[in-house]
C-alpha cells in the first residue's frame, strides 16, 4: 500500500476507507506519514485524503518541521563546539539534506546526527564535544572497545541536557569491511554549507553513494523503505544535470562501492519507480553479483525494505530480517574477528547488563 | 449502534476476533482482546459509545491487550499493550489489563495528536464554558473531577485538555474517569449512583479503579466549550474552602510545562497558549469537602453565565 502510494500517487483517489486505514499505519511505521504527506501535496492530493485520516498526516507534517527546525539549531551547537577546531566536519544523511535545502529533507523524522571528520582528530572532536554538555552512552567495557578498535565512528554521543545523539565518523565503513572507500577522497570533495562556516557536506554523487552504502551494509532495516525515498529524491534531485548519471558510477567505481549501488538501483526501481537510465545500470556490470546470487537478494531484500508493519510481512519475513542481519555482519568484518564477536554478543552480554553500577 | 447493544457473548467474540471499532470524542479505535477483563471492562464503562463492525473501517488507534506469552499463563500471568504490533511499555501483571488500556489509550493520544496542543489536565464544562484543572498527581483533580461532573457538569477529560490549535476550542474526550486509592472510597461516598468498576491494586499509582463517564457527557462528546478558567485544585485535610486569584503568566508558564506536545508545536504552542490564556480566569482552589468545592464551582459559573 505504502510504496504502491509513492510510486504512483494517484493511486490514491481510488482508495477505501479500509485501504486508507491501511496506508496510515503502514506509513507510521516505516516513519514515513510526514513524506507521504508531502508527495500527495506535490501531486495536488490533499483533497483527496479523507477528513478522518487527515489529521495524521498533519500531525507527523507539525513533528517533522519541528525536528528540522531542531536539527538546525543542534547543528549550529556542534559548530560552535567545534569552532576552535582548524578544520571543518561533513554533516552526514539527514542533517545534510537538512542544510543543503534538498528535497529528501521533506517530511523526515531524526533520530541523530552523523558528522565525518579526519580519523587524526578524533580525539580533539570529542574532547571538544564532551565540553560542550555531549556524553558517551553508557556502554560495556566490551562495546567500547569493539567501536574504538574496529568501527568507522566512536560510541555515540548524547547531549546531558538535550539528549540529543551525535554520532562520530572518521569513514563511511567499518575499517573491517570488504570494501574501503577513503575518507580523504570523501572529504577532498565536500562542500561548504552557505551561512555555516566550519561546517561540510559530502558532494551530490558522495552523499548518494553514501546513503546506498548505508541501506546495503545495514544489520537492521527499521527505516529501509524511508532510507530507499531519501535515495530516490536524491537521485531525482540530481538527475536534472546530464553528466549525472556517468559521473556517479565512475564515482561508485573509484570509491568501490558499485555493489552497493547497483543494489540500491535496483531495489528503487522495484519499489519506487525511480526513473534510471537503462546506461548506468549497464556501467555497474561489473559489480553485478551473479544469478543464484542475485535472485536470494532479491528475496531477501523485497521483504526487508518493505515497511515493518504486519500486514507487509510474509512466512519468509523474519528469516529475510535474520539473513540481512548476517550478511551485514558478513560484509563488515572477516570470519576471524566476527566469530569470536558473535560468541561475546550471545554468551557474555547477555550476562553482563545488570552489573552496572545505575 | 451504541456497545451497550452488543451482547456481552458478540462483545468478546468480535474483540478476540478481528477487533471493536470504538469512538471516543474525536478518536476512533480498534480494541482487540482475548482477556474477559477487557470486555468486561468495555462493557461497564463504554456502554453508551459508538461501535462498529471493525472489518473495513478506517480507526485512529489499533491498539490491543492480550497475554505476552502462553507459557506465562499458569505463573503470574501478564498482560501487553500494543500499538499496532509495537509494545511501547513493559508488560504489567494481569490483574491490571483494564487500568493498562486506559493509560495505553491516553499514550495513543498525547503521543500522536499534534493537531491539538495537549495539557496533562481535567476539564469539565457548565454553561459552554469550561474550567481546566491541571494540578500535579495526588492533589485531588481527579476526585474533584468526578465530584463535579457527578453534580452536573459535564465531563470533557479526566486526563487530557484537548486543545484545537485552529479554534482554541477544548475538544471532548469523555472516557471513564481514574480514581486512585482513598477516592474511590470518596466518591462512593458522595454519590450512591456512581459506578466504579473493580478495582487493581498495587499498580504503579497504587489501587486504581475507573468511574464510568455520565451518559450526557458522552452524549455531548462532540460538542466543543470555550476555555472559561484555569483552576489548580488542592485537597487539604480541614482546609476552608477557597478560592484565590492567581497570575496569567505563571499559569501559562505551568501550561506549557505540563503540556505533551507543547515543543513540539513550536511557536503555534505559544499562540495557542496564550490565547487560551488571554481568555481564562485563572485561580488557585483548596478544599477538603467535595460537596463545598462543587458549591465553589457552581457559583464561579453563575458568576459568568450571562
Amino acid at each position: 500500500m505504502l510504496s504502491c502510494t509513492l510510486r504512483l500517487p494517484d493511486s490514491v483517489t481510488r482508495f477505501s476507507m479500509g485501504e486508507w486505514d491501511l496506508l496510515v499505519r503502514q506509513a507510521r511505521s516505516a516513519g514515513l506519514l510526514a513524506r507521504v504527506r508531502h508527495v500527495l501535496a506535490r501531486h495536488q492530493l490533499t483533497e483527496a485524503i479523507p477528513a478522518v485520516a487527515r489529521w495524521h498526516f498533519d500531525a507527523a507534517a507539525t513533528l517533522a518541521a519541528k525536528q528540522q527546525l531542531a536539527v538546525r539549531w543542534e547543528v549550529d551547537k556542534i559548530r560552535t563546539a567545534l569552532k576552535g577546531l582548524a578544520f571543518p566536519f561533513i554533516l552526514l544523511k539527514g542533517s545534510a539534506y537538512v542544510v543543503a535545502n534538498l528535497p529528501a529533507a521533506s517530511g523526515r523524522l531524526f533520530n541523530d546526527i552523523d558528522i565525518l571528520v579526519p580519523r587524526a582528530q578524533l580525539g580533539a572532536v570529542e574532547a571538544a564535544l564532551m565540553l560542550a554538555g555531549w556524553h558517551p552512552a553508557l556502554l560495556s567495557d566490551y562495546d567500547q572497545r569493539y567501536y574504538r578498535r574496529w568501527m568507522h565512528e566512536i560510541p555515540p554521543l548524547q547531549h546531558a541536557v538535550r539528549a540529543t545523539v551525535i554520532d562520530v565518523h572518521h569513514a563511511i565503513l567499518p575499517d573491517t569491511a570488504r570494501y574501503h572507500p577513503d575518507s580523504a577522497t570523501l572529504r577532498s570533495r565536500a562542500v561548504a554549507v552557505a551561512d555555516m562556516p566550519g561546517v561540510q557536506v559530502l558532494a551530490t554523487e558522495d552523499r548518494i553513494l553514501h546513503s546506498a552504502t548505508h541501506v546495503f551494509h545495514d544489520g537492521e532495516l527499521p527505516h529501509g523503505l524511508r532510507d530507499l525515498t531519501d535515495l530516490d529524491l536524491l537521485l531525482r534531485d540530481a538527475a536534472a544535470d546530464p553528466d549525472f548519471w556517468p559521473r556517479l558510477t565512475a564515482r561508485a567505481n573509484e570509491l568501490q562501492l558499485g555493489r552497493s549501488l547497483f543494489y540500491a538501483l535496483r531495489y528503487l526501481r522495484y519499489f519506487l519507480d525511480t526513473p534510471i537510465p537503462d546506461s548506468a545500470i549497464a556501467a555497474l556490470e561489473r559489480d553485478k553479483p551473479n544469478r543464484l546470487t542475485l535472485a536470494l537478494m532479491d528475496r531477501i531484500f523485497t521483504r526487508v525494505l518493505a515497511p515493518d508493519h504486519a500486514s507487509c510481512a510474509d512466512r519468509f519475513t523474519p528469516a529475510a530480517r535474520l539473513a540481512t542481519f548476517v550478511r551485514a555482519h558478513w560484509l563488515r568484518m572477516p570470519v576471524h574477528l566476527l566469530i569470536p564477536h558473535l560468541l561475546h554478543k550471545a554468551f557474555v552480554s547477555p550476562y553482563q547488563r545488570n552489573e552496572k553500577p545505575a | 449502534m451504541k456497545l451497550l447493544q452488543l451482547s456481552p457473548s458478540d462483545l468478546r467474540h468480535q474483540l478476540a476476533g478481528n477487533g471493536v471499532w470504538l469512538r471516543t470524542g474525536p478518536f476512533s479505535l480498534r480494541i482487540r482482546s482475548r482477556l474477559p477483563r477487557v470486555a468486561e471492562g468495555l462493557t461497564e464503562l463504554y456502554g453508551q459509545f459508538e461501535v462498529r463492525n471493525a472489518h473495513q473501517a478506517f480507526a485512529d488507534f489499533h491498539v490491543e491487550l492480550n497475554p505476552p506469552s502462553r507459557l506465562r499463563r499458569w505463573f503470574r500471568p501478564q498482560v501487553n499493550f500494543s500499538f499496532d504490533g509495537a509494545q511501547p511499555f513493559k508488560p504489567l501483571p494481569l490483574d491490571q489489563a483494564y487500568p493498562m488500556l486506559e493509560w495505553g489509550l491516553n499514550w495513543c493520544v498525547s503521543m500522536h495528536a499534534h493537531h491539538y496542543l495537549i495539557i496533562h489536565a481535567a476539564v469539565v464544562e457548565k454553561n459552554g464554558l469550561a474550567a481546566i484543572l491541571p494540578a500535579p498527581p495526588g492533589s485531588g483533580k481527579s476526585t474533584l473531577t468526578a465530584g463535579l461532573v457527578l453534580s452536573g457538569w459535564r465531563l470533557l477529560s479526566d486526563e487530557l485538555t484537548l486543545i484545537d490549535r485552529r479554534t482554541g476550542l477544548l475538544h471532548a474526550l469523555p472516557r471513564p474517569v481514574s480514581l486512585k486509592n482513598q477516592s474511590i472510597d470518596v466518591i462512593r461516598q458522595f454519590s450512591p449512583e456512581a459506578f466504579i468498576n473493580r478495582v487493581s491494586h498495587d499498580t504503579a499509582k497504587g489501587s486504581v479503579a475507573h468511574m464510568r463517564p455520565p451518559r450526557d457527557s458522552v452524549l455531548r462528546q462532540h460538542e466543543p466549550a470555550r476555555p472559561g478558567w484555569v483552576i489548580f485544585p488542592k485537597w487539604e485535610a480541614g482546609a476552608e474552602t477557597r478560592l484565590t486569584p492567581r497570575s496569567r503568566a505563571e499559569t501559562f508558564m505551568f501550561l506549557a510545562q505540563n503540556a505533551f506536545n507543547y515543543s513540539h508545536l513550536g511557536a503555534d504552542g505559544f499562540r495557542v497558549g496564550t490565547t487560551l490564556i488571554d481568555h481564562a480566569h485563572c485561580y488557585d482552589f483548596r478544599y477538603s469537602t467535595l460537596s463545598e468545592a462543587v458549591a465553589a464551582f457552581d457559583r464561579l459559573a453563575e458568576r459568568r453565565a450571562v
